[in-house]
């Protein structure tokens, strides 16, 4: 029954004279998610309005699905597209699609037509009178509250007549690659993916680094990594996932530095190593699942230690999550199953019984200068031998 | 170099097997149940397989029948035998260090109201005779042991408990999850007192997704599988030709020369035992040497967390596994390592060695070699 579908965009609506750069972004989205879909689609932008539309037979709940992982849209409008054969036949069309898809329910309802067309005979107060008047008589359980109605049905007419009243929400946000580019320290937990989505939601591309040890994580570990860059890559697109071979560094600390402060150390070398790719890369700033308090590297202290060795800012969605909140959106974006598959990841395999907590920076600087010999050769060597995969 | 010593958790096919499984696909491919010509044709695969397997275990024909594998074969003889027999009684008897295709199901009859007896193994993986003779009563419908433990590689004395079983209870089911021990040793049901008996093909050579159960014609059994009544109605399903032709001829080969071949297997084995017992801190699990299955090793590697030690050796081109295969994707400590009780040390660090008629002594060799290279380094790096 639908042929088209009205894309209702948020927050690009207020966005002045760059608003034609979110279109554009969300234009291109929009046909890069449809591309999946089974079927042949036109993306039109026209007057404030993103239209897909549908070319012959298309399959409607995949394409429902794939647009609901576009950032930037509020709300899906599946649209019935009418030619116009004179006002009997609006009418006839209005009530059918009044009755096929509420039914007998009782609720109430509000006209409401828009008339670009100007040639067409009658204005869009009579339009909106006539046909509401239709529908009053064809279904018993349905009344006009203008105030604040059930639904609107809206009627558009343009050169077709466009006839819409439900909206599927969209996830919001922001069209992706507007909002720049971050780099993601993506492990296999449940927290990173997340927090990779979260900074998509606002438009920003993403990609990513995994810090792989093997033989300490196994070949399955880093499988379900590139698996999770795929699953977030749904959102936000491409993810470029670079895969850091970070064993040799970690054994080098393991050897020089106090087993309770491996964790600590260890996430700051992450860091830098991240913070030159996200350099390379064009990444404006790092994104890390961090939830304060979660585990020891993430107490307020951890956190400021590792902090402090890079320049660019590092955002932190679930910094202020319950652990059941994050899993909540991990559920949503089908990250979930796949994080909780049981391979070490590489920050566990040295975990110390009883890592430091409150770890002292001064401290921490005098452990690291005893890796002082090797360790920026060791991390140039990590970041030139680094795979480079394109998740999509 | 490549060597492939996980051959418990699956095997390379014959040349042989291929050949006949890409002939049933590509032109003998008829459904054996079809009347015509093409039917006829497949159904003679189908049949040759069974007469080859029924000659290894001098059984009937008739007795064997086509599963999916191991795992199918474990489940319809327990859960069928279990319904088909339960006006007798409701006890089934099993030991601590079974495979969870068989564990699994009697988890699961247990829940139906049947009653589980589990005998437990001493640290070697003996199995008490005494305590499972003691545990035959008048309602005991069925006892399933394996042959073979996939694991460690000790042998269960299935003639003498099979005998044993009888004499206190001759209306009794004695099934055998043979998964590791077809193969390796003759294994003759009827003179050993044997009713039910599973087999899977990929352990053996065969392809994967197809094994057997041999079932008595004295045993009551329930189909578990309904529907177009292929195999008798024992077993519905269009037979997997490719699959039975496979596993038919694997079982004819595996069984050719077979006592030389098993005494060159054990060489090989009681070879690499030797060397890793010699070695720092390494420890052998389960049975002595002398006394396990010709091609199951299990060590542990005090210091070395197993999986660590896997993928080093994987990193060159050595495939071993942690545990069984089957079940390490799991965290849960392993059965058999458990009903040995094993401490914790010694089950995080177990690796298990699984040779074939294919393993060489180069192999062993290189990885020996490779094992005392890696190991004071990964010790080094242990987690404390």
């Amino acid at each position: 029954m639908y042929k088209a579908f009205l894309i209702k965009y948020a927050e690009i609506a207020i966005k002045g004279k760059n608003r034609y750069i979110f279109e554009d972004a969300l234009v291109d989205q929009i046909r890069h998610v449809l591309k999946g879909v089974d079927g042949e689609f036109d993306v039109v932008k026209e007057r404030g309005r993103i239209y897909v539309f549908a070319r012959g037979e298309y399959d409607y709940e995949e394409t429902v699905e794939a647009l609901k992982r576009v950032f930037g849209i509020f709300g899906i409008c599946p649209a019935v597209v009418l030619q116009d054969q004179g006002y009997e036949e609006l009418a006839k069309a209005v009530v059918s699609y009044t009755q096929e898809v509420y039914g007998d329910k009782t609720m109430t309802f509000k006209m409401d037509v828009r008339r670009t067309k100007k040639s067409y005979p009658m204005n869009s107060m009579e339009l909106n009178a006539e046909l509401g008047g239709e529908i009053l008589d064809a279904c018993p359980n349905m009344k006009v509250d203008v105030h604040k109605p059930d639904v609107f049905i809206h009627v558009e007419i343009r050169d077709k007549i466009y006839l819409y009243s439900q909206v599927i929400p969209g996830p919001g946000g922001m069209p992706v690659g507007t909002g720049g580019r971050a780099m993601l320290l993506l492990s296999g937990g449940i927290d990173s993916p997340v927090a990779g989505y979260m900074i998509a939601k606002r438009g920003v591309k993403i990609d990513a680094v995994y810090f792989h040890a093997p033989p300490y994580t196994s070949e399955r570990a880093k499988q379900k990594v590139v698996d999770l860059a795929k699953l977030v890559a749904r959102y936000s697109g491409p993810i470029r996932l670079h895969v850091v071979n970070f064993t040799d560094i970690q054994l080098y600390i393991y050897e020089k530095c106090p087993h309770e402060e491996l964790t600590i150390i260890m996430r700051r070398y992450m860091m830098k190593i991240a913070e030159a790719f996200a350099e390379k890369d064009g990444c404006l700033g790092l994104i890390t699942g961090e939830s304060i308090g979660q585990v020891a590297s993430q107490t307020m202290q951890s956190l400021a230690a590792t902090n402090e060795v890079c320049t660019m800012p590092v955002f932190r969605p679930v910094i202020g999550f319950d652990k059941q909140e994050i899993v909540d959106v991990a559920l949503k974006i089908n990250t979930y199953e796949t994080s909780i598959l049981p391979y070490e990841d590489c920050c566990t395999i040295f975990v110390a019984k009883h890592p430091v907590t409150k770890p002292s920076l001064k401290v921490i600087k005098r452990s690291e200068e005893k890796l002082q010999e090797k360790i920026e050769e060791m991390m140039e060597e990590a970041i030139q031998t680094a795979e480079t995969i394109i998740c999509e | 170099m490549e060597a492939y010593l996980d051959n418990s958790a699956t095997t390379k096919c014959f040349e042989e097997v291929k050949d006949i499984v890409v002939k049933t696909m590509m032109e003998d491919y008829g459904n054996p149940s079809a009347m015509h010509l093409k039917g006829v044709e497949a159904e003679r695969y189908v049949k040759e397989a069974a007469s080859a397997i029924a000659k290894t275990l001098k059984v009937q024909e008739k007795e064997i029948f086509f599963t999916s594998g191991g795992t199918e074969s474990d489940n319809w003889a327990l859960v069928g035998t279990a319904y088909a027999n339960c006006r007798q009684g409701k006890h089934i008897i099993t030991t601590s260090f079974e495979h969870a295709a068989v564990s699994a199901p009697l988890e699961w009859l247990k829940e139906q109201g049947y009653e589980i007896t589990v005998i437990p193994v001493d640290e070697r993986g003996n199995l008490s005779l005494e305590k499972l003779e003691a545990a035959i009563r008048p309602d005991t419908i069925l006892v399933s042991t394996m042959y073979v433990n996939n694991e460690m590689g000790a042998v269960v004395p299935v003639e003498a408990a099979a005998k044993l079983v009888h004499d206190r209870n001759p209306k009794t089911v004695y099934h055998v999850d043979a998964i590791q021990g077809y193969g390796k040793y003759r294994i003759y049901p009827k003179r050993m007192g044997i009713d039910l008996l599973s087999v899977s093909s990929h352990k053996i050579h065969g392809p994967k997704g197809v094994g057997f159960l041999y079932v008595s014609e004295k045993v009551k059994i329930h189909p578990m599988i309904l529907g177009g009544g292929q195999q008798k109605g024992m077993r519905s399903g269009t037979d997997n030709v490719p699959g039975i032709a496979g596993l038919g001829t694997a079982a004819r080969m595996v069984y050719e020369n077979h006592e030389e071949k098993m005494e060159k297997l054990r060489a090989l084995k009681t070879y690499l035992a030797k060397n890793l017992s010699e070695m720092e801190r390494v420890v052998i699990n389960g049975p002595l040497p002398k006394d396990g299955a010709p091609h199951i090793i299990n060590a542990s590697f005090l210091g070395v967390r197993s999986e660590v030690l896997l993928h080093t050796l994987e990193d060159k081109g050595i495939y071993v596994s942690a545990g069984s295969a089957c079940s390490s994707h799991k965290r849960a400590a392993s059965a058999s390592m458990t009903a040995i009780s094993a401490d914790q040390e010694r089950r995080e660090s177990a690796i298990r060695f699984s040779l074939s008629e294919f393993t060489t002594k180069e192999e062993l060799d290189y990885t020996l070699e490779q094992i005392r290279t890696v190991l004071p380094v990964l010790r080094k790096y242990a987690r404390h």
